[in-house]
């Protein structure tokens, strides 16, 4: 078990430094999303499953969310999927 | 490769700044393709005057960054040393407010889930200013960004979300009945199990969002509509207000609560913690539906 709890923590914060090295911000977002889940499992180990839930909930469903939403507000997204859309 | 344009194109913009040169226009997100115009442009002999300068002040400003962080990771690591051993027994966390908490909880609150007896009933006051933050928010996120539908809008549903997505269609509708369920599983059982009002909402709002983006509003305006949202939030918050009143006054003035506290660990027991779990499930899941409407479409 302590070995999986370092692999978990060493990801962490693998995540937490190329969030903020990475160029494109819909790559950060992804990598956010990834660091709450692994937090969800890491609230798990340290026993406190209520966290876990409202982690993965909060953490990779809504707040990613919010977040692409504002990189579609300012323009920010990649295009290309906008065009596929139109054309259907 | 990229980044190296990028950066070029920056130091062209930082150029322009510095000689007051109003009469390029430099777009907020620098376009892929102003290295044409620039070509059009004569070369003008006093343009790379500050250069030196510029180029000298990025330097200062990286390397000042790079130690700033650096400085505050330092400090931080500093603290964290300082502080007690995790789990260890002299922490200042274990005293008396906890042993009560661990001893007396169940026989006190009647809820199996200490956390729940902890936040629903000992805290409950500051369960009930989270919740007033969270309308509040909402509130101003509503002040911010709401607005009347365009006639476009009103015609075409659709606009915002992806045309009818046969993966996201599929996924969604395998996940969210199971997603609600176990949405409403957690705030009922809130009181004998772990979660609670807070997750459960959670959970049920970012159900409610996929299923809003996989068959679009016309779908979720037959159950939700802003009238909806105005009757679920503002009952449960008056509800909860009134019912922690009673509590409050009861228990301060030493009277006699005659609220049945029931069995422990049958699911109609611990008193007020049930609807008060299920009055801050309703507020979280329409504050997370609510702020997705927002910032998609300014309406519901």
């Amino acid at each position: 078990m302590e070995v999986f709890k370092t692999i978990l923590l060493c990801f962490l914060v693998v995540c937490a430094v190329s969030v903020s090295l990475s160029k494109r911000l819909l790559t950060s977002i992804i990598i956010f999303m990834s660091y709450s889940t692994v937090m969800a499992v890491i609230w798990v180990i340290l026993r406190s499953p209520d966290l876990a839930i409202t982690e993965a909930a909060v953490g990779v469903g809504v707040t990613s969310i919010l977040f692409f939403l504002t990189l579609k507000k300012i323009h920010l997204l990649d295009e290309s999927g906008e065009k596929d859309e139109d054309q259907h | 490769m990229k980044a190296g344009k990028k950066m070029k194109i920056s130091i062209d913009r930082l150029r322009a700044w510095s000689e007051r040169d109003t009469d390029r226009d430099y777009p907020f997100i620098p376009a892929e393709k102003s290295p044409e115009k620039e070509k059009r442009e004569a070369p003008d002999p006093n343009r790379y005057k500050n250069a030196f300068e510029i180029r000298a002040f990025q330097k200062v400003y990286n390397v000042f960054s790079v130690v700033f962080c650096l400085t505050l990771i330092a400090v931080l690591l500093i603290t964290i040393s300082y502080l007690p051993r995790f789990g260890e027994a002299g922490n200042p966390a274990n005293n008396e407010v906890e042993q009560r908490y661990i001893e007396a909880g169940l026989e006190e609150t009647g809820a199996v889930n200490i956390v729940a007896g902890m936040i629903l009933d000992y805290r409950a006051f500051d369960t009930f200013g989270e919740s007033c933050v969270l309308f509040t928010a909402v509130t101003c996120v509503f002040i911010l960004l709401k607005k009347k539908p365009t006639d476009a809008e009103r015609e075409n549903d659709r606009l915002y979300e992806p045309k009818n997505d046969a993966i996201l269609q599929t996924a969604a509708a395998v996940v969210v009945p199971f997603g609600i369920l176990f949405g409403i599983y957690v705030i009922l059982n809130g009181h004998l199990s772990a979660g609670g009002g807070f997750s459960g909402g959670a959970v049920l709002g970012a159900c409610l969002v996929l299923y809003l983006l996989a068959f679009g509003f016309e779908k979720t305006e037959r159950f939700f509509t802003e009238r909806t949202f105005r009757f679920i939030t503002v009952i449960p918050l008056t509800f909860y207000c009134l019912a922690k009143s009673y509590s409050f006054f009861t228990g301060a003035n030493h009277l006699e609560s005659h609220i049945p506290l029931g069995t422990p660990g049958a699911i109609l027991s611990s008193g007020l913690i049930l609807p008060l779990n299920i009055c801050v499930g309703m507020v979280v899941a329409c504050t997370m539906y609510a702020f997705y409407c927002m910032f998609r479409k300014g309406s519901f």
